[in-house]
């Protein structure tokens, strides 16, 4: 069991985040440097676990928002996230205890491990995705009843701004002309939660399971295939479990839309000696993949297109003809896939006709 | 006439060209201070082809020297970096993530003062004359020559760092200034890395630059002389004195590019085939694809323009086994020993080389020592390294469909087949000297990058238009003849999540050298 996050497995962390950012998320390299810094100055963060929150814990939430492009010229600072939670701990009158990520998968995986070092807080082993999505209210805080707002953001100035609304929505709608008056680049905390509300409300063990995925992935002392490490790491964690390769081969098509605001697209697979081919549709995030006309993973369960000789994931911005891949799927966590989480993460949510059928209904040779 | 020079690791190459025909080629070691292994190579070009010094016009020089020296951390000075941009970045300062080893050789302090720019072009703050004073007091202090100075989205705006550099010049002449906005793209730590490597190697390029100057006097060239640049186009010498970081990747450039003039080809992969390795890279529009991740360069991540290259384990040296599962080449190579271990050298190693003697493409060696293989074995190896070849190439490949083959370097032999996916195969005269050619036809260019609000199809129209002229008049400020600099390159990114229609633009345009060639 990880137990804290040191100097030692803060890339295994990049890694894995990486794979459970499925296509996106943003790139954690800047991240990880910040917490590099954080932790060679404040010590390694000690792990909670989601069964050791106390009900009187108060958690909150540590992330950046931004457009990638300014993020890579503005970079970020610990202490700007902090005038984002401070903001909230005043305005809620309650004080950290604890710090946990919005979105395991991706860049925001790290900001708050970071964050946690600095305060000298514990960081809570899971987040309100299991991976990545494009959007705010697409948490299990929001599903399982948890408020958006209030929400903070600051900038590098000392400005912030603290949004009271009705719904997490609206909470969005409102904060993102105001970040990009503060310049498109700013640290954000939301869905500030009693513990009681955060032992309901997070997708658990994603933390640790992102640690050991990207362990596995980096593993070079084993002599089995990257690709095949990283489907037992999978198949050993609790909720990625229905894990399997759901095509190999080679891109051979590639169609990307920017001009609505999100990277939208298609990826064609075909298979190296036959005529199979996969289809993956993404919107930021990979969406669905299907082989040969045939359903295979589907939106919440997470699809990550992995490097054939590496397994390192290869985010949607860098997918390229000719590159040798592997298709992996696996299981999204059970918060993400009841009725009441599909009106918010599900098919329908992207715009997708296909209704939710979970990876395991649809891939036969599962272990 | 004009000599194009390539130093390599191992070999110093020089070309004479005239127009479009090549009148001669030599290869002669590359010696540790490079300019006398220039002289010699030059002087025997000039015997061999019978020339006097004075029908040169230009000599151009690719250098593998500045890469060589930063990534074996030889002859680095210590930089003071200035980042502009206060307080935004704060978090991040400058040298994060260097190797330890490299930062204590060049780590001469940092400083992050107010200033800077926002995506939309706003200040983040003024910009703080004092606070760079101070930093210019303790650079002094330090005993710091070099300064490196980046500001944030400097891409969009250099003023602040122009203006870092006037009042630096004004406190401190004996300080040099290497500025972000004329090495590097969007990426402010890649950005900055770029300029604090530059500063590093600035008093090693003054020297390199008198080396090359006096091995040219002393054979009586008179002529000017240019420096391959890492896209493949040429900097004066002036130029190199102060940016010798654009000298990074250039021998692979050259090789593409003299490929490219070698053939006529514009859209091609180009194979070059050494002793240990393959690198595979394409053309398109005659100049090479640029690699779209970033590049580590001795352990520090930049964003340099350099050209996507492919290496596999397949050379003259690699090691041919016959397994239970069929033949196998590489990627393991005998490498220099060749000449020791290969069996037509009298050795016991079963090579690549000894494939190609064999299946008769070949004649060096003793080919009555690898008579005695079995045809089979000669031809399912002879197999195998096609299809080693025919996977790279199909790796490389951004389109469905064949597309031509040019062969270049020394182990080109080792090829008698058309792989899969190519339509045709060309190995032309002078493939050996590739890359000395390469630099004797670099051409001047010029590149914009930065990001344009496109609100609607007009103002996408003058962002354009703008981002044209900007990359022309930048590609004859570097020495381009104005009738012929091109736009070979144009590619707009909208920008995720941001409002009004914020559009980064690469913009990048070419010319010929402008001088005066006699025939």
């Amino acid at each position: 069991m990880v137990r804290h996050i040191t100097l030692d497995n803060i890339e295994h962390l990049a890694i894995g985040s990486s794979f459970l950012g499925t296509g996106g998320g943003g790139d954690p390299y800047l991240g990880s440097i910040m917490c590099r810094e954080a932790i060679a100055r404040h010590g390694p963060v000690p792990i909670l676990s989601v069964e050791d929150i106390r009900d009187e814990d108060n958690i909150f939430i540590a992330a950046a928002l931004g457009a990638p492009t300014v993020m890579i010229e503005k970079l970020f600072s610990i202490e700007d996230q902090h005038r984002a939670v401070e903001a909230l701990e005043r305005y809620l009158g309650r004080e950290a205890t604890a710090v946990i990520s919005a979105e395991i998968g991706g860049c925001n995986s790290m900001m708050p491990v970071a964050y946690a070092a600095m305060r000298g807080l514990p960081i809570i082993d899971g987040d309100g995705m299991g991976r990545a999505f494009p959007a705010l209210q697409m948490t299990s805080f929001n599903i399982e009843g948890v408020a958006c707002a209030p929400l903070t953001i600051a900038d590098e100035h000392g400005n912030s701004a603290l949004f009271q609304t009705t719904t997490g929505l609206k909470a969005e709608e409102l904060s993102r002309p105001v970040a990009a008056a503060m310049g498109a680049s700013v640290c954000m905390s939301c869905y500030a939660m009693t513990g009681v509300e955060a032992r309901r409300a997070t997708v658990a063990k994603t933390l640790s399971g992102a640690i050991k995925i990207g362990e596995a992935i980096a593993d070079t002392s084993s002599t089995s295939h990257p690709v095949d490490r990283l489907v037992a790491a999978l198949r050993a964690h609790e909720y990625y479990s229905d894990a399997a390769v759901l095509f190999k081969g080679k891109i051979t098509g590639l169609e990307r839309d920017t001009t609505k605001g999100w990277v939208f697209g298609n990826c064609t697979i075909s298979e190296m000696n036959g005529p199979s081919k996969a289809e993956l549709k993404f919107q930021n995030e990979n969406l669905l993949v299907t082989v040969d006309g045939e359903l295979r993973c589907i939106v919440p369960d997470l699809v990550t297109i992995v490097d054939a000789e590496t397994a390192h994931a290869i985010p949607t911005e860098r997918l390229a003809f000719g590159q040798r891949v592997a298709v992996v799927g696996c299981s999204a966590p059970p918060i993400l896939t009841t009725q009441r989480a599909l009106d918010v993460v599900g098919p329908k949510c992207f715009g997708l006709t296909q209704d939710y059928a979970p990876i395991a209904t649809l891939i036969k040779d599962l272990a | 006439m004009r000599i194009g020079v390539d130093v390599g690791g191992t070999n110093t190459d020089a070309v004479l060209l005239s127009g479009k025909t090549v009148l001669g080629a030599v290869k002669r070691p590359t010696s540790e201070d490079v300019s006398s292994g220039i002289c010699e190579a030059i002087s025997a070009l000039i015997s061999d082809c019978d020339i006097t010094p004075d029908a040169i016009d230009a000599v151009m020089i690719g250098t593998t020297h500045f890469t060589n020296a930063f990534v074996q951390r030889r002859d680095l000075v210590p930089v003071y970096a200035i980042r502009i941009g206060f307080p935004a970045s704060r978090g991040i300062p400058p040298f994060s993530s260097w190797p330890d080893d490299l930062k204590a050789a060049i780590e001469g302090g940092s400083a992050m003062v107010p200033g800077g720019f926002e995506f939309d072009g706003r200040e983040i703050s003024p910009f703080d004359e004092d606070a760079v004073a101070d930093c210019v007091q303790d650079a002094r202090s330090k005993g710091i020559t070099q300064i490196a100075v980046s500001c944030i989205f400097s891409q969009l705006n250099a003023a602040h760092e122009q203006r870092a550099a006037e009042l630096i010049g004004k406190l401190a002449p004996e300080l040099e200034v290497s500025l972000s906005s004329e090495l590097g793209r969007v990426g402010l730590l890649e950005r900055e890395n770029a300029a604090i490597m530059n500063a590093s190697l600035r008093p090693l390029a003054l020297k390199i630059a008198a080396a090359f100057r006096s091995a040219l006097a002393d054979l009586g060239i008179i002529a000017p002389f240019f420096v391959s640049q890492n896209d493949g186009t040429l900097m004066g010498a002036d130029h190199m004195q102060r940016y010798p970081v654009l000298t990074f990747a250039a021998g692979p450039t050259n090789s593409l590019r003299g490929a490219a003039w070698l053939t006529g080809a514009d859209d091609a992969i180009v194979v070059d085939i050494g002793g240990t390795t393959s690198d595979i890279g394409v053309l398109v529009s005659s100049f090479p694809r640029q690699s779209t991740v970033h590049v580590d360069v001795g352990g520090v991540r930049t964003n340099f323009r350099m050209p996507d290259i492919l290496s596999i384990g397949l050379g003259g040296g690699s090691v041919v086994r016959a397994g239970e599962k069929g033949i196998s080449v590489g990627p393991d190579s005998v490498g220099f020993r060749l000449r020791s271990e290969a069996l037509i050298f009298g050795g016991h190693t079963l090579t690549a080389s000894d494939i190609a003697v064999a299946s008769g493409h070949a004649e060096f060696g003793d080919a009555s020592m690898v008579s005695g293989l079995s045809s089979d074995l000669v031809c399912n190896a002879r197999a195998a390294i096609t299809s080693l070849l025919a996977d790279a190439i199909d790796r490389m490949k951004t389109a469905p469909g064949d597309i031509p083959m040019i062969l270049v370097g020394g182990g080109s032999v080792l090829v008698s087949e058309k792989p899969n996916g190519v339509s045709k195969m060309m190995c032309p005269d002078h493939a050996g000297v590739a890359n000395a050619i390469g630099a004797a036809i670099g051409q001047v260019s010029g590149e914009v990058d930065r990001i344009y609000s496109l609100v609607d199809a007009e103002s996408r129209e003058a962002a354009l238009k703008d981002a044209k002229a900007q990359a022309i008049a930048q590609a004859v400020a570097a020495g381009a003849s104005e009738g012929t600099v091109e736009v070979v390159n144009i590619e707009t990114v909208p920008l995720q999540y941001l409002p009004g229609g914020a559009t980064r633009i690469v913009c990048r345009a070419v010319g010929d050298l402008a001088m005066k060639e006699s025939e």
